[in-house]
């Protein structure tokens, strides 16, 4: 009983200790920066920036992972460098800055080439085409110079458009992207060469963990969805769709270091799934389905026209269900769950009151817990669904006639 | 605007949802032995429901950023 009290109360003294000294660090860093600021937190905005993609991947508080920017400009060029040239948002180089941990580029005339230290970046509201866009301006010299985004083809309808320069860079969801495969590519070559030495025998490590897995796509998505004959073809497929979707929604969960990339809820990474499963369903698609499709059997003529509208708008609509259906589900959990972590720094009042802070951790840590657990049936039903959705397009673009 | 759109198809869903749950639950209850089948198509019928909600959230998100 008495050793057990010593080593609490000797707990208790390492974690205020640890706790002190990130203090210090904290109010070093403060003074030695750009001056004490005044702190207001906007919540809308913080949440923005975690759930959105970034050049270089945060860490900890002062520790990030470079990350290789592969910048192309139409009038300068390409331009490679690592994100730590930046200095977190504090330099200029080759008319480049970091921007909430985002690449943008000097549009302004008169910007210095090179590595440049920078001032503030502050954003704007402004009118353009009767709409209240943000605009966000570097300071250097006593001058404001304007920013550009980089390049998005959503055609201005997410905010986006084409810029005046392109972004091909290993950014934060790529690197998430490409560990994840890499995790994937290990797990099942190494199962794979289970099944090649214990040829016949009873599963065992990392095998018998894939397995159930693997049995459970071809029994109850791949042959009820595809039937018995074909479903083989397609079962690589339809795994590699579940198991990319799996990994990239667990590691999104991770809310530090090697997770914490929102790579399923980026609306360009589920578009490029569903463009994936179009091609594949309409390239396998059979005489029957496009039968169906163009020119309808067994119907009155005059609603053969209608039927060939609306399901050549369902050719575009199931893909794109499946786009927004995952991006939705995902960016939505984690907006909920950043939300509850936010209620500590909302009920804080922007860091004046600790009694608030504390009660907002309490409720947000309580909420953050349950809502965790939510997103983690919800990271396993997503890429269930997206399964299951696929495989029954591609069975019905291959199903045989039956009259 | 945008959060009474999401507000009103967060509605549409949870009722649609609620349907498909309880005629899952009925459906188990007489039929035990066809749970497999019927919590696969249950979820399928779900996620079908929620993509029309889907569709309104990100409505509801466009009208912010438009």
């Amino acid at each position: 009983m008495h050793t057990l009290l010593s080593r609490l109360f000797l707990i208790a003294l390492l974690a205020q200790s640890v706790a002190l000294s990130g203090q210090d660090d904290h109010s070093g860093h403060e003074s030695d920066g750009h001056g004490l600021e005044e702190f207001i937190y906007d919540h809308g905005k913080e949440v923005m920036h975690h759930i959105g993609d970034a050049n270089e991947f945060h860490v900890w508080k002062g520790v990030h992972l470079p990350l290789p920017c592969i910048l192309y400009a139409p009038d300068a060029g390409w331009t490679m460098m690592m994100s730590s040239a930046f200095d977190h948002g504090h330099k200029a180089v080759d008319g480049y800055v970091l921007n909430h941990g985002r690449v943008n580029r000097i549009v302004g005339e008169g910007f210095p080439e090179g590595e440049v230290a920078i001032g503030h970046i502050h954003h704007k509201m402004i009118e353009k085409d009767g709409k209240e866009k943000e605009v966000a301006y570097v300071e250097h010299d006593g001058k404001e110079f304007l920013l550009d985004q980089p390049t998005t083809y959503d055609g201005g309808l997410l905010g986006g458009g084409v810029t005046s320069f392109y972004d091909f860079s290993i950014t934060k969801n790529v690197f998430t992207m490409l560990l994840g495969a890499l995790i994937l590519i290990i797990v099942f070559l190494t199962a794979a060469n289970g099944y090649k030495t214990r040829q016949g025998m009873a599963p065992k490590g990392i095998q018998s963990f894939i397995e159930p897995f693997f049995i459970f796509i071809r029994d109850e998505v791949s042959i009820p969805m595809i039937g018995e004959k074909k479903y083989e073809r397609f079962q690589p497929f339809i795994l590699s769709l579940f198991f990319f979707i799996l990994i990239s929604n667990l590691l999104g969960l991770i809310p530090f270091f090697p997770g914490s990339a929102n790579v399923t809820g980026n609306i360009a990474v589920t578009f490029m799934l569903a463009v994936i499963t179009f091609v594949v369903t309409n390239l396998n698609g059979n005489r029957h389905y496009w039968e169906h499709t163009l020119w309808m059997p067994g119907v009155p003529i005059f609603v053969k026209p209608i039927l060939t509208i609306v399901e050549f708008l369902g050719l575009f609509i199931k893909p794109f269900s499946l786009m927004v259906r995952l991006f939705a589900n995902i960016t939505a959990g984690h907006i909920i769950i950043l939300s509850l972590i936010g209620l500590i720094f909302l009920f804080s009042d922007s860091g004046n009151n600790i009694g608030g802070a504390f009660a907002g951790g309490v409720l947000g840590m309580a909420f953050a817990a349950f809502m965790n657990l939510i997103e983690l049936l919800v990271a396993f039903l997503q890429a269930f669904i997206f399964a299951i959705l696929t495989a029954s397009y591609i069975g019905a673009a291959t199903e045989e006639a039956h009259h | 605007m945008g959060a009474i759109g999401a507000g009103i198809a967060a509605l549409g869903a949870g009722v649609g949802i609620g349907l498909i749950g309880s005629k899952a639950m009925e459906a188990i209850a007489r039929q035990p032995e066809a749970v497999n089948d019927i919590r696969s198509n249950m979820i399928l019928a779900a996620a079908l429901v929620e993509g029309a909600a889907l569709f309104a959230i990100v409505v509801g998100l466009l009208e912010k950023v438009l």
